[in-house]
């Protein structure tokens, strides 16, 4: 019999909706564990607020470390203020979720916990009393089956998979105040830029607009920021490998082997014939559609849902459709 | 300024991966390897660190088996001025990675180590930070750009929805990740240097692999789809089926 902790990740000191994911993921494990699903959060004073509502997403009790110095993800604070707890809780399983702060925090309290950490998995289970997960590789041309040989077993869950737990009422709440040297810190971050709230990660959008080099000119993404518009909250713009070579969209936004692995519920590809660096990073996604000119691009192969076309007559009609849609609600 | 940078041998990103008869591992044959994108990127970084400071070494480390001399002699041609092979297993398991790793660096005069964000094969995204935690240093992980100036190196990192900028005090471990370096590619004069510089082969540490790779499988096939139509009068149709049939807007 083990417990298990989530690690429920907050930001700005609203705790994020992938938070819930991690604590319904740590709440199946326990239940074939035999124990209990706990939450951690890490934020400043003030955070606590919301920490009870992870009740209903599968955690009997949450543990809210606050202090004034860890409002913003401080990966040397974090990672000990979570080793020390998962230490003291003498925890079975450790559940991050593996975005972007989750994926620089887990490895660091693996280091310090010297246990292996299983990232971005998708699946996961208890065989005679081990943990077992599935996690993509080579960008998703392949699956591992992946037993988890230590305790406690850490691994982070890809955000948009595991669905949060349900149920429960309020959680109990404990706060404490961790103990924290910003003086022996090594390093800080001294600029933020916003590009607007409301942004997405690609990896964690639950819909995603991506255009590749059919899209002709890095200014007509208008066309797609317009249909991503139309889609609503949760929805972010992708892109192709070789609109990114290209320089006419960020990195950040690159779905592929050599970008981001992306699992969204609705996943709309424009202009993009399907190159299998491609292919291999969002064929997970619930539902695919294509737009594109020519009948043979790979990309057909893998959606649901296809247009056969010219993008600048359809991406606009399916912008209007949508809207259209929404709006009668 | 001295800058170590750790690579990894990994399947072409073009391959198509077949599984192998053992059930748990790729089929190797026929199959093209190269050096990991996203370490071609801090090799390239940690070349321009060094020009930038008129002086210092870029020494390259692996663990892999002899084949990884391939990947090694291509960072050599870049402009590297020297690579240590640690001959091992690499496992599943990036902890054990990273103590190998941590074997060889540990004791090194190197104010920067430098990684590729993640591998192209696995994709854990871990062993950096690991090194970092276990050998005490900073570690900035996804680095789009860096500059040095004193003991203080300072990072750009894209986050969700914005952009930060880190400054870590030296000596650091940081993750690269594709934006500014644009790898050189290899001239016949470099790749002839390549060939008398240095390049070490010792064994690596023994390491315990605490994640077992039970069996590997090809993504789960997806059930053929429909070409709802031709041109935009398709998408009245299209849309019907995202509300009706898929429930997906």
């Amino acid at each position: 019999m083990a417990n298990v902790l989530a690690f429920a990740e907050q930001k700005e000191g609203q705790i994020r909706g992938v938070a819930r994911e991690a604590v319904g993921a740590a709440a199946v494990l326990a239940g074939e564990l035999g124990g209990e699903a706990h939450a951690l959060v890490v934020g400043a004073p003030g955070v606590s607020t919301g920490a009870a509502a992870l009740g209903a997403a599968g955690a009997t009790s949450v543990a809210v470390a606050e202090h004034a110095e860890l409002g913003d993800f401080h990966p040397e604070a974090y990672a000990t203020v979570v080793a020390a707890h998962v230490r003291d809780g003498g925890y079975g399983a450790v559940v991050f979720p593996a975005t972007i702060m989750g994926k620089d925090l887990a490895p660091r309290v693996a280091a310090l916990l010297d246990v292996p950490l299983a990232g971005d998995v998708t699946e996961l289970k208890v065989d005679g009393g081990a943990v077992s997960v599935v996690r993509p590789v080579y960008a998703g041309k392949a699956f591992a089956e992946i037993r988890l040989a230590a305790t406690p077993a850490l691994l982070s869950i890809r955000p948009n998979v595991f669905a949060a737990g349900s149920g429960g009422g309020d959680a109990a709440v404990t706060v404490f105040t961790p103990e924290v040297d910003p003086s022996s810190w090594r390093q800080r971050v001294i600029e933020r830029k916003s590009e607007g709230s409301g942004a997405l990660d690609v990896t964690e959008a639950t819909q995603i607009v991506s255009g590749g080099r059919g899209m002709k000119d890095p200014e007509h993404w208008g066309l797609l920021e317009e249909l991503r518009d139309a889609l609503g909250a949760g929805t972010a713009l992708g892109a192709s490998r070789a609109v990114v070579d290209a320089g006419w969209r960020p990195h950040g936004e690159q779905v592929g082997q050599t970008g981001k692995t992306v699992s969204p519920s609705l996943y709309v590809a424009v202009g993009i014939s399907g190159a299998i660096q491609h292919l291999a990073g969002m064929r997970t996604s619930g539902t695919i559609v294509a737009v594109n000119k020519d009948p043979d691009a790979p990309i057909f192969k893998v959606a649901d849902y296809g247009i056969v076309g010219d993008l600048f007559e359809v991406v606009p009609r399916l912008t209007e459709e949508v809207r259209a849609l929404k709006a009668k609600g | 300024m001295n800058v170590i940078v750790c690579v990894k041998r990994v399947p072409d990103t073009e391959t198509r991966i077949r599984i192998g008869e053992d059930g748990r591992s790729m089929e190797v044959t026929g199959v093209k390897f190269i050096m990991s994108p996203y370490d071609e990127y801090a090799v390239e970084a940690a070349l321009r660190c060094k020009e930038a400071a008129g002086d210092g070494d870029v020494r390259l480390v692996t663990l892999g088996q002899t084949d990884s001399q391939e990947t090694l002699r291509q960072g050599l041609a870049m402009g590297a001025d020297s690579a240590v092979l640690l001959v091992g297993d690499v496992t599943a398991d990036g902890l054990a990675t990273a103590k190998a790793l941590v074997a060889e660096l540990e004791g090194t005069d190197a104010p920067l180590i430098l990684f590729g964000v993640k591998a192209a094969d696995d994709d854990q995204q871990q062993v950096g930070p690991m090194v970092a935690t276990l050998m005490g240093r900073a570690c900035v992980t996804g680095v789009v750009s860096f500059e040095v100036s004193g003991d203080v190196v300072r990072c750009h990192k894209e986050v969700e929805g914005g952009s930060e900028v880190i400054e870590a005090t030296l000596p650091a471990v940081l993750t690269i990740t594709k934006g500014a370096y644009d790898p050189r590619y290899a001239s016949l004069k470099g790749i002839m240097a390549a060939k008398r510089k240095p390049l070490d082969e010792k064994a690596a540490a023994a390491m315990e692999g605490r994640l077992e790779v039970v069996s590997l499988s090809p993504p789960p096939d997806r059930a053929a789809g429909k070409i709802v139509g031709t041109g935009p009068d398709a998408v009245p149709e299209l849309v019907r089926l995202l509300r009706e049939e898929a429930n997906a807007i």
